[in-house]
């Protein structure tokens, strides 16, 4: 029996055991919605904004560890979900999207809703393909699939013309295995490399670990754990790792960079040697590359070469999945006797003893990292915690501690304002059982309001936190601390009432003005199992995330709470250590 | 330090405006390149000429590898290799140049490959410096245009891209 394109199409999916499809319609791709319409394997979330699709499938991705699923239409259809590829792109999450084209006769033509959809995403993916031939839809979904999932996983765009859907040919199976001669993954590190590490570790005083977002990507958190707690080390995180180790052990130092933790940045900067697992020395990190870690050789342990003696040049780098060489490094290092490093710790001890996350609470006004340690508490931690950009993602990420991978889900590398709504639809659809809470702000939920209906009709309950302090509480801080508090366009002045808002999309919503009021109210959004609530609230306008390294800084150069002056440890005699 | 890097790539629509994308979107220098199919239809060759440093190089190196449609990449800077490149030029001599043109041809073992009443072509082929050693020879009245292929290159001996 013959099919056609779009059906073919959908039977490929089918076969990747796509649970859902997050997208869109229009008029280049109805004969693929019409296949979709015949068939219930495949659940298809329609959401209000393309944009918001390709982030909830992000946000499903990174919570599943499968690839999300994206349609779109042509034209315009493909341009709103730009910034959400981008966004994948930037943190490594597989997705496979899949775009409407003119017919082919009209590609070129300046047709109807047609835009270069290869030529525009081509540096936000990590493949795209435009399909010519009916006869390549199934294998080019295969090998979609397989590009976005393995090695360094990130978004791929298959831009099919409408023609393409419609033609009809007798189909083939759908293939089991995919050859690409000129894409072959590293899957094996290379063992003499992690011996030469084993043997920096084994020598190392002043040893760190800093960890990120690829353990959580590959899947290593177990090995990760077991790495850091046979050899005792400190460990820090990146945004994008937390949760890859317990936030809560006592080994874990917290977040490093420019929102990190004193420990954190002090134990960088005094290192005499710097593991680094699955992160890429990203320039929030880094600060100033002259003053990066002065005492520290480098492992680095990455999937992607390119990531590799990109900014900091690696004394032993090692190319490969995290999982792999952790499980080779661990049984490597097991029984082996490591320094004493007791001297270490207590240098890092009294640095803790700086308490850097300390805040002051002030009469009459909700501080925002209080919002963030009753969430904790009342969801015991345990919620998976989506959250959009600025003020109120770093202190989601610091105040509340993930012990486990896949619970902390945030827009690092893009810093996409709008991706913590949809892409806690995502999570929610991901992980039915989990509660899932979006950390916002005033600003960045305006950039996606409208998927509140989507969540209305898929019933994907979400608890919504909104850290409303009336600013764009990230961008004004830039300007206190740099601007000299000039605040040019850091105010709105015409804000939505939020609980109308949610009221209005069929939701519950909670206006939270007392810090007297704000414990009950999580505990009674948190009730409402089946319904999305929004909490609104009033958190203090005038808070500033802290520590802080000014751009350029380096890593002894912080400004914390409290203080006027910039805290300079540079003369610290590690060597005494 | 000038490189210049052979890479073998998947002959797809879109697979060039991959590379030049990458060199702008990085921000890596291009000095030239030239690209065609190769002995085997599926495959194409491209020579690119850069400049950077040894960082710069390694980043460039690694990410065209990085490139789906990438198949090998080659430093052929770094082995012994032969380079080649080949030059149009036409010019437009007062007869009183005519014979000097002829000696130059001559000299730097050129050829005349087109000859019009008023105007010579002359192709020439060799290392870049040699090409550019000719185009000075010249006397830069005389020159109507100039249009040339960019490097070219091989590796020698028993290494070949793939082996
Ligand atoms: C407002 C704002 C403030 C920020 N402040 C900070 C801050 O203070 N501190 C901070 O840490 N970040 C901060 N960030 C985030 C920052 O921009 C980067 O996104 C982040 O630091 C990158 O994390 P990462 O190095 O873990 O890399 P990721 O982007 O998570 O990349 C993962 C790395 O692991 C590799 N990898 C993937 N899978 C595997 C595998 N299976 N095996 C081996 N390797 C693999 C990849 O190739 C890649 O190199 C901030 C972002 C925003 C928006
Ligand atoms: C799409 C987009 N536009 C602009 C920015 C720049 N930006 C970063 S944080 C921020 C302010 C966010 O305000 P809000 O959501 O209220 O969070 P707050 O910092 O107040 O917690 C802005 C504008 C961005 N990250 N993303
Ligand atoms: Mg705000």
């Amino acid at each position: 029996m013959k099919s056609n394109g779009a059906q073919i199409l959908i039977n490929s999916l089918q076969s990747e055991e796509v649970e859902y499809i997050f997208g869109f319609p229009g008029g280049a791709v109805l004969h693929i919605y019409d296949a979709l319409d015949t068939q219930d394997e495949i659940i298809h979330v329609l959401v209000r904004h393309e944009q918001g699709a390709a982030h909830a499938a992000d946000g499903y991705a990174r919570a599943s560890g499968k690839p999300g699923v994206v349609l779109v239409t042509s034209g315009p259809g493909i341009t709103n979900a730009v910034t959400g590829i981008a966004t994948a792109h930037m943190d490594s999450i597989p997705m496979v999207v899949i775009s409407g084209q003119v017919p082919s006769p009209l590609i070129g033509m300046d047709a109807f809703q047609e835009v270069d959809a290869t030529g525009i995403t081509r540096s936000c993916v990590k493949h795209n393909f435009l399909v010519r031939d009916i006869n390549e839809i199934a294998s080019t979904v295969k090998k979609a699939f397989h590009i976005a999932t393995t090695g360094r996983p990130g978004p791929v765009v298959i831009d099919i013309p409408k023609d393409i859907t419609i033609e009809q040919i007798t189909p083939k199976s759908y293939p089991k295995e995919i050859e690409m001669r000129s894409y072959k993954p590293t899957v094996k590190a290379s063992n003499r490399q992690i011996k030469k590490a084993a043997e920096l570790i084994l020598n190392s005083q002043r040893p760190i670990i800093y960890s990120g977002g690829g353990c959580v990507i590959g899947n290593a958190s177990n090995e990760l754990r077991e790495f850091t707690r046979m050899s005792g080390f400190p460990i820090t995180q990146t945004l994008m790792g937390l949760g890859a180790y317990p936030g809560s052990d006592e080994l874990s130092l917290g977040m490093l960079g420019m929102h990190g933790t004193y420990e954190s940045n002090m134990a960088m900067y005094g290192a005499d040697c710097v593991i680094a697992i699955g992160a890429r020395f990203d320039d929030r990190i880094t600060g100033n590359l002259d003053k990066f870690c002065p005492n520290a050789k480098f492992i680095h342990v990455d999937i992607d070469p390119s990531q590799i003696s990109k900014n900091v040049v690696a004394d032993i780098p090692i190319v490969g999945q995290v999982k792999q060489v952790l499980e080779v490094l661990n049984e490597e290092l097991k029984d082996k006797k490591l320094q004493d490093i007791s001297k270490w710790w207590s240098q890092i001890n009294s640095w803790r003893e700086v308490d850097s996350l300390a805040y002051r609470k002030k009469s009459g006004v909700i501080k925002p990292q209080t919002v963030i340690e009753t969430l904790y508490e009342v969801t015991k931690g345990e919620a998976i915690v989506t959250s959009d950009v600025g003020q109120h993602q770093m202190w989601a990420a610091q105040y509340y501690m993930f012990d486990e991978p896949r619970r902390w889900i945030n827009s690092g590398g893009l810093g996409t304002m709008g991706f913590g709504l949809p892409a806690a639809m995502g999570a929610k659809l991901a992980m039915p059982e989990k509660d899932v809470a979006c950390v916002t702000g005033e600003g960045s939920i305006q950039m996606m309001t409208q998927e509140l209906s989507t969540m209305l009709q898929y019933s994907t309950p979400v608890k919504i936190i909104n850290l409303n302090n009336g600013y764009l509480g990230m961008v004004r801080q830039w300007q206190e601390f740099f601007y000299d508090k000039r605040y040019a366009m850091s105010y709105m002045d015409a804000l939505p009432d939020f609980v109308k808002l949610a009221e209005s999309y069929g939701h519950m919503g909670i206006l939270v003005e007392k810090e007297a009021d704000l414990k009950p109210a999580m505990l009674e959004a948190f009730k409402q199992k089946e319904r999305t609530v929004f909490v609104d609230i009033k958190t203090d306008p005038t808070e500033n995330v802290f520590p802080m390294i000014p751009a350029g800084g380096a890593h002894c150069d912080m400004l914390l709470a409290g203080r006027d002056e910039m805290v300079s440890k540079d003369e610290t005699d590690l060597n005494a250590v | 330090m000038r490189h210049i890097i052979s890479v073998l790539l998947e002959n797809e629509t879109g697979a060039l405006s991959r590379v030049s994308g990458l060199f702008s979107q990085r921000g890596f220098n291009i000095e030239s390149l030239t690209v065609a199919q190769t002995n085997d239809p599926g495959l194409s060759r491209m020579t690119i000429v850069s400049t950077g440093n040894d960082r710069v190089l390694e980043q460039i190196v690694k990410q065209l590898n990085k490139l789906i449609e990438v198949v090998k990449v080659s430093d052929l800077t770094s082995q012994d290799h032969v380079e080649r490149e080949l030059m149009l030029v036409k010019v437009c001599p007062t007869s009183k140049d005519e014979l000097d043109i002829k000696q130059l041809v001559d000299i730097f073992s050129c050829k005349i490959v087109d000859v019009t009443e008023k105007t010579y072509t002359i192709e020439i082929s060799g290392k870049t410096k040699k090409i550019n050693a000719f185009l000075n020879a010249l006397d830069s009245a005389i020159i109507m245009e100039v249009s040339r292929t960019g490097v070219t290159g091989i590796s020698r001996g028993k290494k070949a891209i793939l082996k």
